[in-house]
């Protein structure tokens, strides 16, 4: 049964700080198929179109029909453990520091034979849950749990822990307090295990009651931040960037608005500098820091940045132009930024939403997403290691017509 | 039923000794190899018409690059890269050719080279699907691989680790009388059994040491042996097999057992004939299947077998006389090669400290490339006394 992991000391200042190490990077260009799964918490595997079978490792050719039509299709995730290991003894620097890996070689119901990492509850024979996950170079690997869940503190698992961001220990910081989802995410967060949740509000003296809610929440602390402001957030940064495990880029300023209204120019300006100019600053600020410490330990060394993105991000938008550009800004930013941490190990996690439950979309019909669903997605995001999530029914559909005919969601998005 | 190897003949047995560690490149070993061959058979290697070469670490260079390298002028050429199976693989290609007369004279050489960090490297780079779907699954290596199919077979069969210790102690006790053996100090059963646990049930002793070195050996009719006045011994039966049984979903068995009736049909003789046995045995659990799907014992039995033998070269069935890739060390694809050299040293009475008394029919395994989750390639080749 998993060791219960215990909340970790205050860091001794006169230790050294690990550098961060990457797990081994080179797969194939082939292989990189898998992340279409991974990413997004699915076990897609390769899939000869030809002849149904299901391919692993990842091929060029089907060996049984010798087909090239190959795909990535789900496919069951159950499968017998056949055999297992505990690697004690590796040339690899990142394993090395890595408690001893687990490995197993598991039949999967799928046809398919798959070296993976094994969950330390997983009995030494029997039957597994198979997951595609990214490991923290980014690259796809197979984790295998027990398939009767349930023991306490599987969470804790250590390689589980380094496959996920979980918020267990960890220190939060939201960026934008005054977003519909900063409160129902710091509770969230909170009940997740999240050791402390700092939340930015710009203006503080400017009422909100949403502010004054999180204020109220034990374990939240608020801070000024204001993402428009390069010295707001290097201040910040001077007192938390070293002590940020997760960081919530929650920025939320949505304004309707098409091309041809009147002084939407002025309102590009403003938005661009709160969505993509504002996740800069912190990246600026912030990233450094982040990446220093993501091999910091696994209890609380830097893990995760995760952005709440609209859908309209990887799209246009005539009745949101701006917003629409604006957060396309952000996901270019963010999919560097994604590189740059992954150097360090430190996963950014990207949340799509369609129109939230709030004042702004008012003109909008149903279905829209509750803020706390935005929330609820963000932490499973962090729990689960997903890359790329997308909240609610219309962002899946979103997600699915995207999938099949982005020309399509673009003539869509005309109609508002 | 295949043609027969008659009057094909392998001679000038050549060991480079190894080194733990080199600054020499694989050329300089394959190098002092070919020279090696040069002095044990008086024939310049510009008279040789066929060259073979084996070795992880020619990094850009093939056989090819070594023709103009080493001076050779060649009409038969052959790149094998099979690791363990490559002497075994080598010389049954180099046969057929001498024996149509495509060549006169093969030079197999198997050769790598070891930097302190190239273990590590070639693990990472070993096959695209290593790359993939192997390495980056906590990086263990073959020793990773092999300790699955370890569990596995003795879950099956019964097997257990103090059987693994009778094939590794009686290796070390023959290496001892191999004065190029790198492992020199006698292993007990005990040391076997409390040795760190590597990747259990792989354990330190489970595992061969990498080093650099080289070992080659000529390939010819016997008339031209007979000109040269060589010492030799005839091929007279060989097998390859790659990727056998893929229907196993781990594997139990390798491709001898396609095989291994034809092999010993060829040879016109029957397990019981086999004076000397050299196996591929990086890890004891692929010497135990060799034992099996040679037939020396059934499929399951390889256990019970090691029980009620004696594998030392004074024994009732000796076994890896110089010590095995185990204690002599494992120098790349030269560790394919060592059993085979010591075959032919065993049936042309040139073995020394290591002799087996009436040694005049020996068989050499090769067993090779763990690509994903098995050994893809094995291969046999019995030699007789001439």
């Amino acid at each position: 049964m998993t060791r219960e992991l215990l909340p970790p000391s205050k860091k001794n200042p006169l230790e050294r700080s690990q550098v961060p190490l990457r797990p081994p990077a080179a797969r194939s260009a082939p292989t990189l198929g898998l992340l279409i799964g991974a990413t997004q918490g699915r076990f897609a595997l390769q899939h000869c179109d030809g002849c149904g079978r299901f391919l692993y490792p990842v091929r060029d050719v089907c060996p049984d029909c010798l087909g090239q039509r190959l795909s990535f299709q789900d496919a069951p995730r159950g499968g017998v453990l056949l055999s297992e290991t505990t690697i004690d003894i590796t040339a690899d620097p990142y394993f090395r520091r890595q408690p001893a890996q687990r490995q197993g070689l598991v039949q999967a119901d799928c046809g398919v034979t798959m070296i993976a990492l094994l969950h330390r509850d997983c009995p030494a024979e029997g039957r597994v849950r198979l997951s595609l996950m990214t490991d923290r170079a980014g690259m796809p690997v197979v984790f295998a749990h027990p398939e009767t869940g349930g023991a306490p503190h599987m969470e804790d698992d250590p390689d589980w822990r380094e496959l996920t961001a979980q918020p267990k220990f960890r220190r939060v910081l939201i960026t934008d307090g005054r977003s519909p989802v900063a409160e129902p995410l710091a509770r969230q967060l909170l009940k997740a295990g999240a050791q402390e949740v700092f939340v930015g509000v710009a203006d503080r003296w400017k009422p909100a009651p949403g502010v004054d809610a999180l204020g109220g929440i034990e374990g939240v602390t608020l801070c000024d931040l204001d993402l428009r402001d390069e010295r707001s957030v290097t201040g910040l940064a001077a007192d938390l960037a070293g002590k940020t495990d997760i960081l919530i880029n929650s920025a939320y300023h949505f304004r309707p608005g098409g091309l041809f209204d009147a002084g939407q120019v002025l309102r590009a300006k403003d938005t661009l500098d709160i969505c993509a100019l504002g996740l800069l600053r912190l990246a600026q600020a912030f990233g450094p820091a982040l990446m220093g410490r993501g091999g910091d330990g696994t209890t609380r060394n830097a893990a995760a940045w995760v952005n709440v993105l609209s859908i309209w991000a990887q799209t246009g938008r005539p009745a949101s132009a701006i917003f629409a550009a604006a957060q396309a800004a952000e996901l270019s930013l963010a999919q560097s930024l994604r590189g740059e941490l992954a150097q360090g190990g430190v996963r950014v996690m990207n949340v799509f939403a369609g129109a939230l439950e709030d004042e702004w979309f008012e003109d909008l019909p149903p279905p829209k997403t509750a803020p706390a669903a935005v929330a609820r997605t963000v932490v499973t995001a962090l729990e689960q290691g997903i890359e790329d999530s997308y909240v609610g029914p219309d962002a899946e559909e979103f997600r699915a017509r995207m999938a099949r005919n982005p020309k399509e969601v673009e003539r869509l998005m005309w109609q508002g | 039923m295949r043609r027969d190897f008659d009057g094909v003949v392998v001679a000038s047995p050549v060991s480079v000794p190894y080194a733990r560690f080199s600054i020499e490149t694989a050329q300089w070993w394959a190098g002092a190899a070919l020279r090696g061959l040069t002095e044990a058979s008086g024939i310049s290697h510009k008279e040789m018409d066929g060259l073979s070469v084996s070795s992880f670490s020619l990094g850009a260079d093939s056989a090819i690059s070594l023709t103009q390298h080493f001076g050779m002028t060649v009409r038969y050429l052959d790149t094998v890269p099979l690791g363990g199976a490559s002497a075994t693989v080598s010389l049954r290609r180099a046969a057929r050719a001498v024996q149509a007369g495509d060549a006169d004279v093969i030079a197999c050489i198997g050769a790598d080279t070891n930097h302190p960090d190239s273990f590590r490297q070639s693990l990472e780079n070993f096959s695209r699907f290593a790359q993939d779907a192997v390495y980056p699954m906590g990086s263990g290596g073959a020793n990773a691989s092999f300790a699955l199919l370890t569990r596995n077979y003795m879950a099956r069969f019964g097997a257990t680790r103090e059987d693994f210790a009778r094939i590794c102690v009686a290796q070390r006790d023959n290496a001892l009388k191999n004065p190029n053996a790198l492992m020199r100090k006698p292993l007990t059963v005990e040391q076997y059994m409390t040795a760190r646990p590597i990747a259990a049930p792989v354990h330190l002793f489970d595992c061969v040491m990498p080093c650099a070195g080289a070992e080659a050996f000529l390939v010819m009719r016997e008339e031209t042996a007979r000109a040269q006045g060589l010492t030799y011994a005839r091929l007279t039966s060989a097998i390859e097999r790659h990727h056998s049984f893929p229907e196993d979903p781990i594997q139990i068995r390798g491709g001898w057992a396609v095989d291994v009736d034809e092999l010993y049909a060829m040879a016109g003789c029957t397990p019981g004939d086999i004076d000397v046995l050299q196996t591929y045995d990086d890890y004891p659990v692929i010497v135990m299947m060799q034992f099996e799907d040679l037939k020396f014992c059934a499929k399951g039995e390889g256990h019970d077998f090691v029980r009620s033998h004696d594998l030392r070269i004074g024994g009732d069935f000796p076994q890896n006389t110089s010590g095995g890739q185990l204690s002599a060390g494992q120098a790349g694809a030269a560790g394919g090669h060592l059993g085979l050299v010591e075959a032919i040293r065993q049936v042309t009475g040139q073995a020394g400290p290591t002799q087996v008394a009436q040694a005049k029919r020996a068989m050499a395994l090769g067993f090779g490339m763990i690509n994903y989750d098995r050994g893809l390639a094995s291969a046999a080749v019995i030699l007789e006394a001439a």
